[in-house]
């Protein structure tokens, strides 16, 4: 494949480093910064470019009327990354762009003007956080933003509603569903059988949104 | 009429200036608190702090309620989101935004944003004071 990488910080130089790795693709990173560059053309030589990757005669330099397989706009700028991705689908037909979204407040504005799939490492971040800070009672793991889904934890405290019952007794909200009950380090997949006990930590798939339904089965808070 | 200036530099606050002038009730909106001096002592309009790109720091300005939305910040890829935020999420009918790459300023009044290019303007005026001036080029023999 032909994958053009937008941005040569930490991020998209290691992204193009594990590319290239696999020796399968042919890619070419563009950075701005001169001494960044500098740097990364010892390292990359022909295959990293020098420019502002949201104009087009540098998008161009790069190869993107090809137009590459995939486009990765890496920057640390939500705008930057923004931009690249629409020249890359809407003027180069590119098949498959992938956007870095840095601050997750910008996530609205990549959903608003089509720009999927995006990565956040932040948000990322702020998962792992949440999921070490005993405080959180429900802990988003992950986001499956594609199937507007997401699967999150929650432990179920002394005396909670679900504590003592089947998982077939709860009135679970439509759009959930209970993916496995992990006790004493021990996981099991959750099944209809499955009694759940103070404790507990569970996973659960459930549509955005459905937290608060969630929590009243499980945690009545 | 409600008009929001987003991007309070030497282009947004005359432009705020000279709406005001006109009888548009203004609001700017700038990062740097400092802008608001640009507008001078008497500036009786409205004067948000904070980004562009921040919805809250949009919803403050009034941007639900404005008539028209100018995009004027350094940056001509934050000015092209903002844009596209005041006009597809808003819904902004009179939405300008300053783009000084005349290549992106191209692509993106083909998809319907009202795009501005001041360098295509430059270069425009100064092609028009060079052809005013009473020399010609030498005829090319080629041509």
């Amino acid at each position: 494949m032909y994958i053009l990488v937008a941005g040569g910080g930490k991020v998209g130089a290691n992204f193009a480093r594990v590319l290239l790795k696999d020796r399968k693709h042919e890619v070419t990173l563009i950075e701005q910064r001169r001494d960044r560059f500098e740097r990364l053309e010892h390292e990359f030589e022909h295959q990293v470019q020098v420019g502002d990757a949201t104009e087009i005669f540098v998008l161009e330099r790069a190869g993107i009327a090809r137009p590459p397989d995939v486009v990765a706009a890496l920057t640390g700028d939500d705008e930057d990354n923004l931009i690249i991705s629409q020249l890359a689908k809407e003027k180069y037909g590119v098949p498959k762009v992938i956007a870095r979204v840095n601050d997750p407040r910008n996530q609205a504005h990549f959903d608003l003007l089509g720009i999927s799939p995006t990565v956040s490492a932040t948000r990322g971040l702020m998962a792992l956080i949440e999921h070490e800070v005993p405080e959180h009672d429900l802990v988003h793991l992950l986001e499956l933003r594609k199937e507007n889904l997401e699967i999150v934890e929650v432990q179920l405290p002394q005396g909670a509603p679900a504590a003592g019952k089947r998982v077939e007794a709860l009135d679970l909200p439509e759009g959930a569903r209970l993916i496995s009950v992990t006790r004493n380090g021990r996981s099991e997949i959750a099944v209809g059988a499955t009694e759940l006990q103070p404790g507990d930590q569970v996973l659960a798939i459930l549509q955005p949104g459905k937290e608060d339904e969630l929590r009243k089965v499980l945690l009545k808070k | 009429m409600n008009a929001i200036v987003i991007g309070c530099g030497r282009v947004g606050s005359n432009l705020a200036l000279q709406l005001a002038r006109e009888g548009w009730d203004v609001t700017a909106v700038d990062e740097k608190e400092e802008a608001l001096n640009r507008l001078g002592e008497d500036w009786s309009g409205g004067f948000v702090l904070g980004h562009g790109m921040d919805i809250d720091v949009l919803r403050e300005a009034g941007i639900e309620e404005a008539d028209a939305v100018v995009v004027a910040t350094d940056g001509d890829n934050t000015n092209i989101v903002i844009g596209q935020v005041a006009q597809q999420r808003f819904d902004n009918q009179c939405v300008v935004v300053r783009v000084l790459d005349p290549a992106r300023a191209e692509f993106y009044r083909g998809r319907g944003l009202r795009t501005i290019c001041p360098t295509s303007v430059a270069i425009d005026v100064l092609l028009d004071s060079v052809r005013a001036c009473e020399v010609r080029p030498a005829e090319t023999t080629s041509a």
